[in-house]
């Protein structure tokens, strides 16, 4: 009876090809710790992006009536306005929390952007000419990666002076290694199929094949890491400017957020501490679930 | 194996090279000299450091100087900005302490991490599997900076328990927090890590046999299983043990312990570039030197590998 | 007494799409110093059979029924007791012997700890009695290759050795679970012809399960066929090859390509393997075989004499005259 009606659906339903994108999307869907994280995610980035216009303060604006009282005077409330409370220098938390997860953001995006271009690009490159070109280039990549970056970041900040660019920049430089390999990994598999010795046959030129190619096909894979990269940039920056190195007053980042409240909780400002640490590992837990998902998703070895 | 070990070091030693060689460029682009503080100091003043510190050299012959007194005498040269002390004073000072935390982390990261591993994995689906598996993946989102803090708050200032700074030349109250800080979460990586690769080692058809044989559990997890489930986690020693030096910054700048990474934050505030070049390459070295002792290890275990 | 009685076994696995029963209700026993072939396509449970008879099914599998050895329900045993029995009195060698060995540790090491559990040998004395039965096995210069890790052999002779460690008890039957199949046709050759030397030599009782017709034809003295978890038909080799009583044999053997017989095209069994999650009530053979009719698909037909007296055992409806 069963077989019956299952035979039915399909006589009625037209048989629609689905791309592995679609299928992909219906797995990520089914995941529930994924969309969750999805669904968190978007939430942040309306916060990030759009909390400003809720703010009752400017993020610069101090209070000079709290500044240094505000164990007692800045608690967080809702008539005040200061919602999440005010700092040390009784600035609102809540403005300055909207800045420091906005610039957090941007520079796990970016970090992770420059891992993509350049990473994927640099792997596809080596993977696909292969031979001694791969060689050179991959050794460089173990070269780099066993520098400790952290340090090298911190010296080029105290050269060049600390500024947010800097950061972007050293970010950058280390950030496309990791996905260097994975590139040149996954580039390696797929320079055998057929469709490429098809190109290859025909004359296609090599630059072209590798973005015509190899690229779209390494897009999965890509998409998959960029989205863990993004928060281990996020850490990344938060290590430099929990130390004071990275991103500087006025401007602010979850990490030095983070610093200021963890210095100011032994006052009994616990909330200085707890508003930006809760966004902060709300927004790596949203990047990790939704990355999670959708490896599970485009995994490759599930299909 | 003598000559795999020596074309290891080949490849390790170009670089440090690399490293010394990064920080000289990046010095020499700097825009300004060490000196170039907020006052301006005379001119004669200024002739007279530059040429004490050897900085009226043409580049090259500051680097070759540098890399020659590194390497043979194991001299950084003098600070910058403290002019009774050397970089190396710094670093005896400051290492030990930085060298001791980071050990007791170290290892309780490993054993910590290995054994929850592998007990979740033969516990697989059990209330242990998933309390290890929440474990590693809450742990993921609480990095020293932020481990740091909470224990603080948790251990000093509400339980009262454990001191959340100091020292005291390394009693033990003084580790615990500093250990946890710093160990969680690679402690979190390393179970994540042996546990994925333990199910899939059980999963092998040689497990099968060994199970044919008619030998226990035990016996199969620790001598046919442990061994190859080891491997990846091996190959993650090496970004751990990075990942644990560059976090020592935070613990001995939040605990205030004295160690290397104090040093290294407050002369990257005062542009102490001998400082932190010293310390740089120091760090470098022991990363090197970490990663060929883990080479030589897989190799030791994984007998697929040709020297 | 039969040396390994099997009755009415049911293996069981929990799936996301809920149970599937991977055999289903199989009887069978094997003689002292027997040799029983398994046959069937991948996925007729022969080989899960042998899995949950050793107590080797994957987690999510769970076995019913009764596998008596020796008097004792191998079934009911603890894991200790199992042990006891794996190896010392049932060995067991499998399909792949690239993967069955441990890569990481010396052949010695492995050999030697089957010795030391089960005889209570010392190290010494158990790499030696290795030794002695690499040689038997004809493994060339053995006192000196014992040392060597596995990937340093070829697949022919990891097959030999994985065969040497599971006689290194003397076990009284011995399991082998496609022991050809991942191995060159030539290499086959010898395998099988080694293990037919140690029937002979050591008076193991041996159950063959393959797909390979060929092999089974000169080396068993009684064959049993499995589709979709049950038992078809069985009956001495012989006989069987010569008169299959049952569809799905028949289908078998055509399907087999012969040096002595012209054919332009090979026959084939049509339709696909069936789905173990959607079997037929009735017959699991019926949607793809020829002499299907009312019955088939709903009542489960039992396994009894092809005739009365026959020594062949048949599970078909369809009468044997029009079989045959």
């Amino acid at each position: 009876m069963a077989t019956q009606t299952a035979e039915a659906d399909l006589g009625q339903q037209p048989v629609k090809g689905r791309s592995l994108w679609a299928d992909a999307r219906t797995r990520f869907f089914r995941n529930k710790a994924a969309v969750a994280g999805l669904v968190a995610l978007i939430l942040i980035c309306l916060f990030a992006f759009f909390g400003e216009f809720l703010a009752q303060y400017e993020r610069a604006y101090v209070d000079f009536s709290l500044m240094g009282r505000n164990a007692v005077n800045g608690v967080p409330s809702i008539e005040t306005g200061h919602y999440f409370g005010t700092d040390e220098s009784g600035r609102d938390l809540y403005a300055r929390t909207v800045q420091g997860t906005r610039i957090s953001l941007l520079v796990g995006l970016v970090g992770a952007g420059v891992a993509v271009i350049v990473g994927t690009l640099y792997g596809a490159i080596a993977g696909y000419m292969g031979g001694k070109t791969d060689n050179i280039m991959m050794r460089t990549v173990d070269i780099l990666m066993s520098v400790p970056y952290m340090f090298v970041l911190i010296l080029m900040l105290v050269i060049f002076g600390r500024s947010i660019t800097m950061l972007f920049i050293g970010i950058g430089l280390i950030s496309w290694l990791d996905m260097s390999r994975i590139a040149r990994g996954q580039t390696l598999s797929i320079k055998n199929k057929e469709f490429v010795e098809a190109a290859v046959a025909t004359g296609v030129r090599p630059f072209t094949i590798i973005l015509r190619h190899i690229v779209p096909n390494l897009a999965g894979l890509v998409i998959v890491y960029s989205t863990l990269l993004v928060p281990q940039m996020i850490i990344t920056e938060s290590f430099i400017s929990f130390l004071g190195l990275g991103v500087q007053e006025p401007s602010t980042s979850l990490g030095a957020l983070i610093s200021a409240g963890a210095g100011q909780m032994r006052y009994g400002v616990l909330w200085q501490l707890l508003y930006p640490l809760f966004f902060f590992v709300v927004t790596l837990f949203a990047f990790f679930f939704v990355g999670d998902g959708l490896r599970d998703a485009l995994d490759p070895k599930d299909r | 194996m003598l000559s795999y070990v020596l074309r290891r070091i080949a490849v390790a030693i170009p670089t440090i090279l690399l490293l010394i060689v990064i920080s000289f460029v990046l010095m020499f682009a700097a825009p300004g000299g060490p000196f170039n503080g907020e006052r301006a100091l005379p001119a004669q003043v200024m002739q007279n450091l530059e040429a004490r510190y050897g900085l009226d050299q043409p580049y090259w012959k500051q680097m070759a100087d540098y890399v020659w007194n590194v390497v043979v005498h194991f001299d950084f040269g003098p600070s910058f900005q403290y002019r009774d002390r050397t970089v190396n004073d710094v670093i005896a000072q400051g290492f030990p302490v930085t060298l001791t935390y980071g050990f007791w982390s170290f290892v309780v990261a490993v054993i910590a991490g290995v054994s929850l591993g592998v007990t979740a994995a033969i516990r697989h689906n059990s209330a242990v599997d998933y309390t290890a598996v929440g474990i590693s993946i809450g742990a993921q989102v609480l990095p020293n900076f932020v481990m740091a803090p909470i224990l603080v708050l948790i251990f000093t200032l509400w339980l009262g328990w454990l001191p959340g700074g100091g020292w005291q030349g390394g009693q033990w109250n003084y580790l615990v927090l500093p250990v946890i800080a710093l160990s969680t979460s690679y402690m979190a990586s390393i179970s994540r890590i042996t546990r994925s690769s333990m199910l899939e080692v059980l999963n092998a058809g040689f497990i099968r046999t060994a199970k044919a044989k008619g030998l226990p559990m035990r016996r199969i997890i620790l001598r046919h299983a442990l061994k190859p489930a080891m491997l990846p986690v091996l190959s993650y020693l090496g970004p751990a043990f990075v990942g644990m030096i560059t976090g020592s910054v935070i613990i001995d700048v939040y605990f205030s312990t004295g160690g290397i990474g104090q040093f290294f934050v407050n002369s990257a505030f005062n542009r102490d570039y001998s400082v932190i070049m010293g310390i740089t390459i120091l760090v470098g070295v022991l990363t090197v030197t970490f990663n060929l002792v883990v080479d030589l290890l897989y190799a030791w275990i994984d007998p697929k590998i040709r020297y | 007494m039969p040396l390994l009685d099997i009755k009415d076994l049911t293996v069981t696995f929990r799936t996301g799409d809920g149970e599937v029963n991977a055999v289903n209700g199989v009887s069978f026993n094997i003689e002292e110093r027997e040799t029983l072939a398994i046959v069937g396509e991948s996925g007729s449970g022969k080989s899960q059979t042998a899995f949950a008879a050793m107590g080797l099914l994957a987690a999510n599998g769970s076995a019913k029924g009764e596998v008596t050895y020796n008097g004792q329900n191998l079934l009911g045993l603890s894991q200790r007791q199992m042990n006891k029995v794996r190896s010392d009195q049932i060995g067991m060698i499998f399909q792949d012997p690239m993967t069955s060995l441990n890569p990481y540790m010396r052949i010695s090491d492995q050999m030697a700890e089957v010795l030391m559990l089960h005889k209570g040998m010392g190290k010494k004395q158990a790499v030696d009695e290795a030794v002695k039965m690499l040689d038997a096995v004809r493994i060339p210069d053995a006192r000196a290759r014992i040392t060597m890790y596995p990937h340093e052999f070829s697949g022919g002779m990891r097959q030999r050795i994985m065969i040497a460690m599971a006689l290194l008890c003397r076990p009284r039957l011995l399991i082998a679970d496609e022991p050809t199949t991942a191995l060159d046709v030539t290499v086959q050759a010898q395998i099988m012809q080694l293990l037919g030397e140690i029937r002979e030599e050591f008076g193991t009782a041996i159950v063959l399960i393959t797909h390979d017709l060929g092999i089974v034809a000169d080396f068993c003295d009684r064959t049993l066929v499995m589709y979709g978890g049950q038992i078809m038909e069985t009956g001495p080799t012989e006989q069987l090859f010569e008169r299959p009583t049952h569809p799905y044999t028949l289908g078998l053997l055509k399907a087999v390509p012969r040096l002595d017989r012209e054919e332009e095209v090979l026959a084939t069994i049509s339709g696909e393997p069936p789905d173990m999650s959607r079997l037929p009530k009735g017959c699991p053979f019926s949607p793809r075989c020829g002499f299907a009719f009312d019955p088939c698909p709903t009542v489960r037909p039992d396994l009894v004499p092809a005739w009365e007296g026959s020594p062949i055992c048949r599970a078909c409806h369809a009468p044997v005259e029009e079989v045959q």
